[in-house]
């Protein structure tokens, strides 16, 4: 229960923080990712904080022998720069400088009932079982 | 509220956001994965922290949208609606990440393998935007 509260919690946390940043604005995003335009370049001070705030806490948090609510840390392992890295975020890049949309804001929009999120949410999903289903063996 | 300023103290709750769930539940805050994670079988308390993380995103973040008075949609239409959401569905599984797992968590562990991902899908995206905008005209 504590680690579901904790979820909950969290992600409430990072939704307030997509819609404070305006990351939930994809205008806002395609503006930022306009560089040979109009380019506002608020967007760069979100990954800043964002990031800025991970690299502290996540070196404090590792710091710890297990996390408070559960058994064990579950990082990602895989280190290597390979054809699926690579391709899979272009494929992204394409996705998202068409829509403005990524996963996290997409889904704060849906929650606030923007119809464009409406459309763009479910296709998403498809997208990745897609992914899932059809092309994961393959590659 | 200046915009870089509004923008810089959203980043820092997205940062501690990420922080927290490591912290508390040793699990990173990528969320195509935590979305992705939702349509997999898996044991009942892994999928239950994910719904949990996925409600509270969407519940405060569609209520801060309102009550921050920000409501825009994309520009784009229907179709490249569609498009788009098949390509970062997809995208994100193939890569491993997207701006939370690659960027904000991936860049916080200082993973060489998450800096590629988020230096080629930033730079797709303002190729993509460039053409859009500048090759073909499309209204900005």
């Amino acid at each position: 229960m504590k680690r579901v509260l904790a979820a909950l919690f969290a992600g409430a946390l990072f939704g307030l923080g997509l819609a404070v940043s305006r990351m939930s604005d994809p205008n806002v995003v395609l503006a930022f990712l306009d560089v040979f335009g109009r380019f506002d370049p608020s967007l760069a001070f979100v990954m800043a904080g964002a990031v800025g705030t991970t690299l502290i806490g996540f070196r404090l948090a590792s710091q710890r022998q297990r996390p408070l609510f559960a058994d064990d840390f579950q990082l990602p392992t895989s280190r290597v720069i390979d054809a699926p890295l690579l391709v899979g975020a272009a494929i992204f890049g394409v996705g998202w400088g068409l829509a403005g949309y990524c996963p996290g804001p997409a889904l704060v929009a849906l929650g606030g009932g923007i119809d464009s999120a409406l459309v763009f949410v479910p296709a998403m999903i498809i997208g990745s079982l897609i992914q899932r289903y059809g092309f994961s063996a393959r590659m | 509220m200046h915009p870089w300023l509004s923008a810089l103290l959203g980043g820092v709750l997205i940062g501690a956001a990420a922080t927290l769930l490591l912290l508390l539940n040793g699990r990173v805050a990528g969320i195509s994965g935590i979305i992705s994670g939702l349509t997999q079988a898996s044991r009942r308390e892994e999928w239950t922290w994910r719904a949990a993380f996925v409600a509270g995103l969407m519940i405060a973040g569609g209520v801060a949208m309102h009550w921050l008075g920000q409501t825009n949609g994309s520009p784009a239409s229907v179709p490249f609606l569609i498009g788009a959401g098949l390509l970062v569905g997809f995208g994100t599984r193939l890569g491993g990440g997207c701006t939370s797992g690659h960027g904000v968590c991936g860049l916080g562990r200082l993973s060489k393998r998450s800096l590629v991902a988020v230096l080629v899908f930033m730079g797709v995206a303002v190729i993509t935007v460039f053409v859009v905008r500048h090759v073909a005209g499309a209204a900005p």
